[in-house]
C-alpha cells in the first residue's frame, strides 16, 4: 500500500518545513502550503491526500473557514486541527465541523503520527465501505439486468 | 504576603484615611439623626398645636355659647319672678280701695291668698300712708304702725309708681326686699309693700348648677350682694368695669369674662343685667371645671404626642441609622465596585499583553521544539550513530523538548486566561456542557490511565450563563483531577442534581487529595503545588472566578489518600412568567453560530 499522503496547513514557513523533514522521514508523503486558499488550490490537484493537519490560525482564510471548505470539497479527506491557542471552543468548533482529532502546538511529532495514522486508517475504512457498497449496487445491478 | 515598605506605608494611610472616614461617618449619622427628628417632631407639634389651638377655641366658643344660654334664661326667670310678683301687688293695690286693704283682717286674707298663689313668696303685707306709717300690716312680724318716714326705700317708694328695693336688713332685722306699689287715696299717696321671701328668691337665683363649681348671685350696681352665696363677691371695680362694658352694648345681654380669684384659681364670669339694670346676676364657675372636657382632651392629646414623639424619636433613630448604613455599605460596594473595574481593568490589558506575547512565542516555540525534533531524527541517521558525543546530543535535545513543553504549557495558560471568551449569557444545558467537555478530555484521560464516569440528573433546568466559561470551569476541574492522578491513573465522577434553587455539578477524584495546609489557599492566583513547569496556579483562580461572577459558589473537599471532591452551586435563573426554563432556541442559535463557525 502506498504511504499515505499529508498536507500540512501553516502560515509559519520554517515549521512547515521542519514538520515535512519530520513526518517524510517517518514514512509519509508530505504535501505542504502557507495557507488555506494555497491548501485548496493544491487540494484540487491531489484529491488522494489522506489527511490535512490544519492551523487553526492563520492570515486570510483561517483554519475553521478551511476545514469547512475542505469537508465541503472533499469529505473524504480527514483533517487535524493544530491550534495555537489553548482554547476548547476551537477545538470543538473543529470536532463539531468534522475535523478528526485536534492537537495543541507544539505537539509531541509520535503523538501527530499517530492520529495520523488513526485518520488514514479512518480513511481506508471509509473508503472500503464506499468500494464495496458501489460493488454491492453494481452487484445488484448485474442481477437484477 | 509581606508587600514593599511603600505598600506597606501606603496601606497604614489608607488606614488611616478609612478611620477618620468612620469617624465622620458617626458625626454624620448622629447629624442625620438629629435632622430627622428634630424636623419630625417640629411637624408633629406644629400640627398638634395648630390642632389643639382649633379645638381650644372651638370649644371656648362652644362653652361660652352654652353658659350664654343658660345664664340668659335664668335671668329672664328671675325677671318674671319679680314682674309677677310685682304685678300681683299692683293688681291688689288697684282693685281694692284703700279702706279695704287698711283692714287689716281683710290684708290678711289676700295675704294669704297671695301666699296660696305664688308659693308662700311673699311674708307680708302692709299698707303705709303718705307719711310713712304703716297702717296696716298682715305677716309674721309685729310691725304695726311702724314708721317707715326715714327709711330709704320709702323715700323712692313714694316717689314713683312701684318700687323694688335692695335687700336690706330694715326694722326687723333680717334680710330681706320689698316690692311697693304707690296708690292715691282722696289726693294721698299710700304704699301697698309686700316683703319677698328672701329664702325662696335665693333659691331661685341658685338653681343654676352648671359642673361642680357653677353658681350665680346678684348684685347691686354698688356691688352688695342681693342674695346669700358662698362664693367671693366680685370686687366693685371689677362689677363697675363689667358694667361699664356692658353698657356699650358690644356683648349683647350678658358679659363673659375671667377673672383670678383666691389662691390662684381663675373664674369665669358671666353677668346679666337685671331687674332693669338695677341688679347684676352675676355666674361664676372655675375655668378648670368649665374647660373639664377640654382639659382631659388636652391631657390626652399631650399623651398621645409625647408618645408619637417618643415613636417619632425611636423611628428616626432607627430608620436613619438604617438608611445610613445602608447608604454607607453602598459607598463601601461602590467603592470596592470601583476598585475592582480598575483592577478588572488592569488584569484585562495584562491579560491582552500577555496573550499577545504566549501567541508569538508559541510559535517560535514550536519551530524550536520541531527543529530540536529534527535534528533527533538526523541523529538517527548512520553517520551520527558513532559519534562520541551521541550522548551529550540527545540530552540537549530532551532538555530542548522538556523546556519546549514548560513554554507551552505556559503559552497556553496565559492564552486561557486572558482569552477573550465569548461571556455572552444563554439559556444552556450543564449535562450538554459537561459531555461536551468529557468529550474533549476523553483522549488525554485515556492516555492517563483515567476513567471519567458521569452521573447526570436528567431533565435539569436551564441555566444562564455563558457556556464558554463553563466549559473552560470544567475542563480546568478535569484538567486538574487528571493532573493530581498521573502517572497511577483513577477516576473521575462527575454528578450533576438540582437542590434547591440552585444546581450542583460535583467533580471528585479518588487521587492523592489535598494537605489541608493547601486547602484554603488553592484558589488565589498563581498558587500551585505542581512542579516548576507544570502548572501555572491559575486554573482554580479562573474557577473561582468564573462561578463567583454568575452568583454561584465553589466549595472543595478533600481527604488526603482517598480523593477531592469540588462543588459548584450555580443558582437557577429567577423564573418570568414561567416556572423554569427550558431548553429554549438559544442554545440551538449557539449551536448554529458555532456550526457557522462565526
Amino acid at each position: 500500500m502506498q504511504a499515505p499522503l499529508v498536507m500540512i496547513v501553516d502560515d509559519e514557513a520554517p515549521f512547515v518545513e521542519t514538520m515535512t523533514k519530520r513526518l517524510e522521514k517517518r514514512d509519509l508523503r508530505i504535501l505542504s502550503a502557507l495557507s488555506g486558499e494555497e491548501a485548496l488550490e493544491k487540494l484540487g490537484k491531489n484529491q488522494n491526500t489522506d489527511v490535512v493537519i490544519l492551523d487553526v490560525k492563520m492570515p486570510g482564510m483561517d483554519g475553521v473557514e478551511t476545514l469547512k471548505r475542505i469537508k465541503r470539497d472533499f469529505p473524504l479527506i480527514e483533517v487535524i486541527m493544530l491550534t495555537g491557542h489553548g482554547t476548547i471552543e476551537s477545538a470543538i468548533e473543529g470536532m463539531k465541523l468534522g475535523a478528526f482529532d485536534y492537537l495543541l502546538k507544539p505537539c509531541e511529532i509520535e503523538d501527530l503520527q499517530a492520529k495520523i495514522l488513526q485518520a488514514v486508517e479512518k480513511r481506508r475504512e471509509h473508503e472500503e465501505r464506499i468500494k464495496q457498497a458501489k460493488v454491492r449496487e453494481a452487484l445488484i445491478r448485474h442481477g437484477a439486468s | 504576603m509581606s508587600g514593599s515598605p511603600e505598600d506597606r506605608h501606603t496601606k497604614k494611610r489608607m488606614g488611616l484615611y478609612h478611620v477618620e472616614t468612620a469617624g465622620d461617618g458617626r458625626s454624620t449619622l448622629k447629624k442625620r439623626v438629629f435632622s430627622v427628628v428634630v424636623l419630625s417632631i417640629a411637624a408633629m407639634i406644629a400640627v398638634s398645636a395648630l390642632i389643639l389651638y382649633h379645638f381650644y377655641h372651638s370649644y371656648r366658643d362652644k362653652t361660652y355659647a352654652h353658659l350664654n344660654i343658660l345664664v340668659e334664661k335664668h335671668r329672664r326667670d328671675i325677671d318674671s319672678f319679680l314682674k309677677e310678683n310685682l304685678g300681683a301687688i299692683r293688681f291688689i293695690a288697684k282693685i281694692f280701695t284703700f279702706d279695704e286693704l287698711r283692714d287689716a283682717s281683710f290684708l290678711e286674707n289676700c295675704l294669704m291668698n297671695l301666699q296660696s298663689h305664688f308659693n308662700n313668696v311673699f311674708v307680708d303685707l302692709g299698707v303705709i300712708n303718705a307719711r310713712g306709717v304703716q297702717i296696716a300690716y298682715a305677716g309674721p312680724f309685729r310691725l304695726g304702725k311702724a314708721l317707715y318716714t326715714e327709711a330709704p326705700w320709702f323715700k323712692k317708694a313714694i316717689q314713683s309708681e312701684y318700687f323694688i328695693s335692695d335687700v336690706f336688713m330694715g326694722l326687723r332685722g333680717l334680710p330681706h326686699f320689698i316690692i311697693a306699689v304707690r296708690e292715691n287715696h282722696n289726693g294721698h299717696a299710700w304704699i301697698l309693700r309686700a316683703t319677698i321671701d328672701f329664702v325662696a328668691f335665693n333659691n331661685l337665683v341658685e338653681s343654676i348648677q352648671v359642673g361642680e363649681t357653677g353658681l350665680a348671685y346678684i348684685v347691686n350696681r354698688g356691688g352688695s350682694l342681693q342674695t346669700k352665696t358662698r362664693a367671693d363677691v366680685m370686687k366693685e371695680g371689677e362689677i363697675l368695669t363689667i358694667l361699664g362694658e356692658m353698657e356699650k352694648g358690644r356683648y349683647g345681654q350678658t358679659y363673659i369674662t375671667t377673672i383670678s380669684g383666691r389662691g390662684g384659681n381663675k373664674y369665669l364670669y358671666v353677668a346679666a343685667l337685671l331687674k332693669d339694670g338695677q341688679w347684676l346676676l352675676i355666674y361664676r364657675q372655675k375655668i378648670s371645671d368649665a374647660f373639664r372636657e377640654y382639659n382631659h382632651a388636652l391631657r390626652v392629646a399631650i399623651a398621645i404626642i409625647l408618645l408619637g414623639g417618643v415613636c417619632v424619636v425611636a423611628m428616626g433613630i432607627l430608620l436613619t441609622s438604617r438608611v445610613t448604613r445602608q447608604m454607607e455599605k453602598g459607598e463601601r460596594e461602590r467603592e470596592a465596585m470601583s476598585a475592582q473595574i480598575v483592577e478588572s481593568g488592569k488584569l484585562a490589558a495584562v491579560g491582552e499583553l500577555a496573550a499577545g506575547i504566549a501567541h508569538e512565542i508559541n510559535n517560535p516555540v514550536a519551530i524550536m521544539v520541531e527543529e530540536a525534533g529534527w535534528i533527533e531524527d538526523l541523529l538517527e541517521e548512520e553517520e551520527f550513530r558513532e559519534s562520541k558525543s551521541l550522548k551529550e546530543f540527545h540530552r540537549a535535545l530532551e532538555q530542548i523538548r522538556t523546556q519546549g513543553r514548560r513554554c507551552k504549557e505556559i503559552t497556553h495558560k496565559l492564552l486561557s486566561f486572558a482569552r477573550k471568551t465569548d461571556s455572552r449569557i444563554h439559556n444552556v444545558k450543564l449535562n450538554q456542557i459537561i459531555e461536551e467537555v468529557v468529550s474533549v478530555t476523553a483522549q488525554r484521560a485515556k492516555y492517563a490511565k483515567v476513567a471519567i464516569e458521569k452521573n447526570l440528573q436528567e431533565d435539569l433546568p436551564c441555566l444562564r450563563l455563558s457556556s464558554t466559561e463553563m466549559q473552560q470551569v470544567i475542563l480546568n476541574l478535569i484538567n486538574n483531577a487528571i493532573d493530581a492522578m498521573e502517572p497511577d491513573g483513577g477516576r473521575i465522577m462527575i454528578t450533576t442534581r438540582s437542590d434547591q434553587n440552585a444546581l450542583v455539578v460535583e467533580v471528585e477524584d479518588n487521587g492523592p487529595g489535598i494537605p489541608e495546609a493547601n486547602l484554603a489557599r488553592i484558589f488565589e492566583p498563581f498558587f500551585t503545588t505542581k512542579a516548576v513547569g507544570k502548572g501555572t496556579g491559575l486554573g482554580l483562580s479562573i474557577c473561582y472566578g468564573i462561578i463567583k461572577k454568575i452568583g454561584g459558589d465553589i466549595e472543595v473537599e478533600s481527604h488526603v489518600g482517598k480523593g477531592t471532591t469540588f462543588r459548584i452551586k450555580i443558582p437557577l435563573p429567577v423564573a418570568r412568567g414561567s416556572a423554569t426554563l427550558s431548553a429554549t432556541s438559544d442554545q440551538t442559535s449557539d449551536s448554529d453560530r458555532m456550526n457557522r463557525g462565526v
